[in-house]
């Protein structure tokens, strides 16, 4: 009989997992299944939360961000993603994701996801009002509503419930593995740069789960709570990007070998303060302005500082991190709060509006935060916030590594073959990462940002069926774990053994010489980073010597990492969410090291290269790790154009 | 804004061994307490880590009995707020009410076909596996995949 601490084990053998649930793996499994229905492939799902609100998306989201639409074109995309994230990104992969990603939007609101509509009389309407009002779908010409050049405005409380749905459907719930979390792949043991299997435990009961395949989907979100936040009471789980998106997309494929790109790369948005409400209605929508505390737009008055940076100053939207930056001067040089002057945007669009558009606009406003931010909405509601009233601070947050919003680390993969990159960037199958049998999508896609939801599931879409096609390619191939299972569960249940073996020694179940808690262990992680690796507490600036400093700390803590304890599963849970916290952020502090320059002022600085050096590193920084020395090795990879960049600036 | 359960409300899902916010929570925060050791109130449910919570509302919008609510974060917003969600199966309202005692309310559309109904891949092209290398997911014409290919500058 199972009990804590001594596990039930259950070994199963599929062709294909995919490794979370998110609107990556929600693609692959719709896209996946409709090929298998000729193939005949053992497919299996597993999520560590529940499908139907796993991942980034599980609160809900109030826009889909990238939308191409008619009027522009996947290498105007690619442009857009290039500039944002200063020139060093993928093309092939952004053209790629460009090139699919409405056809994703498409299927989300064929499944019932409410679009907004700009109908033919200019008006605009929410997503469930159009239909009687003449308007249509977007695959039949509809107009939606833009926030912005990419963006699309929706009402998506069950953006997440709809997609989820139709990929459970796809797979059927036999195939869906809910509350296990895989904490570590396992590499083939005739081949140590292919994948073989991975390993993981349920968050419900006393069981490990093995399983064995021929190939993998890694695709379990970013990186959240490596840096101290700015709230460390409560508050801590306010992030900005989901709480529990903890890094294990990038530790397992580093872990496994894959080659790593542009994990120096971070976003640091800036948003309503606190709350982290999303500021993007407010900006794109309407039409607000941000100001320093004496009501002065930094945008306009610093504007002469984007001429540092070019060309990605000088384009029509310039780099989020340079928007940063040009904030950062008025907070370092005592203007502060900054405010998102909302009156003012407010006041003016009344002039031209009725009062019951003004009704509407509010409600719009409102749900802005609602669909996809709630605890905006109460920091407002706490505050007596009214924005007719009220402007509401802006504030930069911590640090998150992430690669499918507005940034770009991550696992360095196989793209197109048919959009003219060089060759050295695919090796014969989408999204399969430089270990065989490893892929992964959305997050997990370093070098190409602003997949956003729609991008991520498209990407995931591209991912699935290359991953048929190398199962199809590789129809003998048996896999075979490197490592003994028996020796893996003891490695995964070591905090529960620290636990058991030494909790009376010590009175206080959480003071005791013996282990470390995940918390406590959270919490040094996040004063290391945050007090050497560019956090907040610097106002995002480090250098060569503090660096250094950090290296020898995050040592250490990786060896304290295997004195964490377990006294139940959940805590179990947050030990390895932590320990993969703890490789993510080596490997961003690594490759900050090996970037002697400062490429995203604004998100951070390498105060001993405080430049953006063009001649020597515009070119992308790859790292792997060797798990037995456990050192990282940092490299240069040559930069290539696959769509012409001078067109942004004309 | 932490979520806390209503002693009163809260049936722990009727002894089902699984509730519904244990069940949603993402973050696995929601724990039945089933003896009342570990809060003084069996058979009833509770957020076991509050300060990882990220106020997402999914047991809010879940919890059959609306047992939920959300308290703001403590070290952060001045008490006396609320916002409560009430989920139906094709729009959401949600009732705001501010500490100086103001109330707003919104209704806001969720969905626009009914809970189940999809049928992922009625009238969808059926696949030819000749085309498992084309660049497009297969649900888009082969012969219509978007981009003008002038723009690839290496080809």
């Amino acid at each position: 009989m199972a009990e804590f601490g001594n596990p039930e084990i259950v070994e199963e053998e599929v062709d294909i997992l995919l490794i979370g649930g998110g609107m990556a793996c929600c693609g692959a499994a719709y896209e996946a299944v409709r090929w298998n229905e000729k193939v005949g492939l053992n497919i299996k799902m597993v999520d560590k939360a529940a499908v139907d609100r796993s991942g980034a998306v599980a609160q809900g989201l109030s826009a889909i961000n990238t939308y191409i639409g008619t009027e522009q074109d996947p290498a105007d995309y690619a442009r857009m993603v290039s500039n944002d994230l200063m020139g060093i990104t993928r093309d092939d992969l952004a053209y790629d994701v460009g090139r699919n990603v409405d056809d994703s939007v498409f299927l989300f609101e064929e499944w019932g996801l409410p679009i907004w509509k700009t109908l033919d009389d200019g008006s605009r309407v929410d997503g469930s009002k159009w239909e009687a009002q003449g308007g249509k779908l977007l695959k039949d010409g509809g107009m939606p509503v833009r926030s912005g050049k990419w963006q699309i405005m929706i009402n998506g409380e069950s953006y997440k419930w709809i997609v989820a749905e139709a990929a459970k459907k796809a797979l059927g719930s036999d195939n869906i593995q809910e509350r296990v979390f895989i904490v570590k792949l396992v590499n083939d043991k005739n081949d140590p740069k292919r994948i073989a299997g991975a390993i993981g435990f349920s968050t419900r009961d006393d069981k490990i789960f093995v399983y064995k395949f021929k190939a993998c989907l890694l695709a379990a979100g970013g990186c959240v709570n490596i840096f101290r936040p700015r709230s460390v009471g409560e508050g801590t789980g306010r992030a900005w990007y989901p709480v529990w998106n903890s890094g294990s997309t990038y530790a397992m494929a580093a872990e496994a070998g894959a080659e790593l790109t542009m994990m120096e790369n971070r976003f640091v948005p800036a948003r309503f303060k606190d709350g982290y409400g999303p500021v993007g209605a407010w900006f794109l929508l309407f039409k607000a302005k941000a100001t320093n505390a004496f009501g002065e737009v930094y945008m306009d008055t610093n504007k002469e500082m984007l001429n540092d940076y070019p060309p990605y100053g000088q384009a029509a939207v310039p780099a989020s991190c340079l928007r940063n930056h040009l904030m950062m001067k008025e907070m370092r040089e005592g203007r502060g709060p900054i405010y998102m002057d909302t009156p003012t945007a407010l006041g003016k669009l009344a002039e031209t509006l009725t009062p019951k558009e003004i009704k509407h606009l509010e409600a719009e406003a409102w749900e802005d935060f609602l669909d996809m931010c709630i605890g905006q909405a109460g920091v407002w509601a706490g505050e007596n916030i009214e924005p007719e009233k009220t402007p509401s601070e802006l504030m930069p947050t911590e640090p998150y590594l992430l690669g499918s919003h507005s940034g770009c680390c991550g696992i360095w993969v196989s793209g197109p073959d048919d959009v003219g990159a060089p060759e050295s960037w695919n090796w014969g199958y989408r999204s399969m990462t430089t270990i065989s049998g490893l892929f992964t999508a959305g997050d997990g896609v370093g070098a190409s940002g602003h997949k956003f939801s729609s991008g991520s599931h498209a990407e995931g879409r591209l991912a699935a069926r290359a991953m048929i096609k190398y199962c199809m390619d590789n129809k003998d191939l048996k896999p075979e774990l490197d490592t003994p299972v028996e020796d893996l569960v003891a490695e995964i249940y070591q905090p529960v053994k620290t636990f058991l073996e030494f909790k009376d020694y010590s009175t206080a179940i959480d003071v005791n010489p013996n282990y470390i808690t995940p918390r406590m262990l959270q919490f040094r992680l996040q004063k290391i980073m945050d007090e050497y690796v560019a956090g907040v507490a610097t106002m995002y600036q480090t250098n060569a010597k503090m660096l250094d400093v950090a290296e020898h700390k995050l040592g250490m803590l990786k060896e304290d990492a295997m004195k964490m304890r377990a006294k139940d599963l959940h805590e179990l849970l947050r030990a390895w969410e932590n320990y993969h916290r703890i490789l993510t952020a080596e490997a961003h502090m690594q490759h900050i090291k090996f970037r002697e320059e400062s490429r995203y002022p604004g998100f951070y600085y390498r105060m001993d290269f405080n430049v953006v050096d063009e001649e020597n590193w515009k070119c992308f920084v790859n790292s792997t790790y060797d798990k037995t020395t456990q050192k990282w090795n940092c490299f240069k990879v040559e930069h290539v154009d696959i769509v012409d960049k001078t067109k942004l600036f004309k | 804004m932490p979520t806390f359960v209503r002693t009163e409300k809260c049936d722990g899902c009727k002894g089902q061994d699984r509730t519904a916010c244990m069940y949603i929570c993402p973050h696995d925060l929601m724990k039945l307490d089933k003896d009342g050791s570990e809060t003084g109130h069996a058979m009833k449910s509770y957020n076991q880590e509050p300060e990882q919570c990220w106020e997402c509302y999914s047991c809010v919008k879940i919890c059959p009995q609306q047992a939920i609510e959300c308290r703001h974060y403590a070290d952060v917003v001045p008490m006396g707020a609320s916002v409560q969600p009430l989920r139906g199966s094709d729009s959401i309202i949600w009732n705001i009410k501010f500490r100086n005692g103001n109330m707003k309310r919104f209704k806001f559309p969720i969905r626009t076909t009914p809970e189940g109904s999809i049928e992922p891949y009625e009238g969808k092209p059926e696949i030819d596996l000749a085309n498992i290398s084309a660049p497009g997911n297969f649900t888009i014409d082969p012969a219509k995949l978007p981009g003008d290919r002038s723009e690839l500058i290496r080809l």
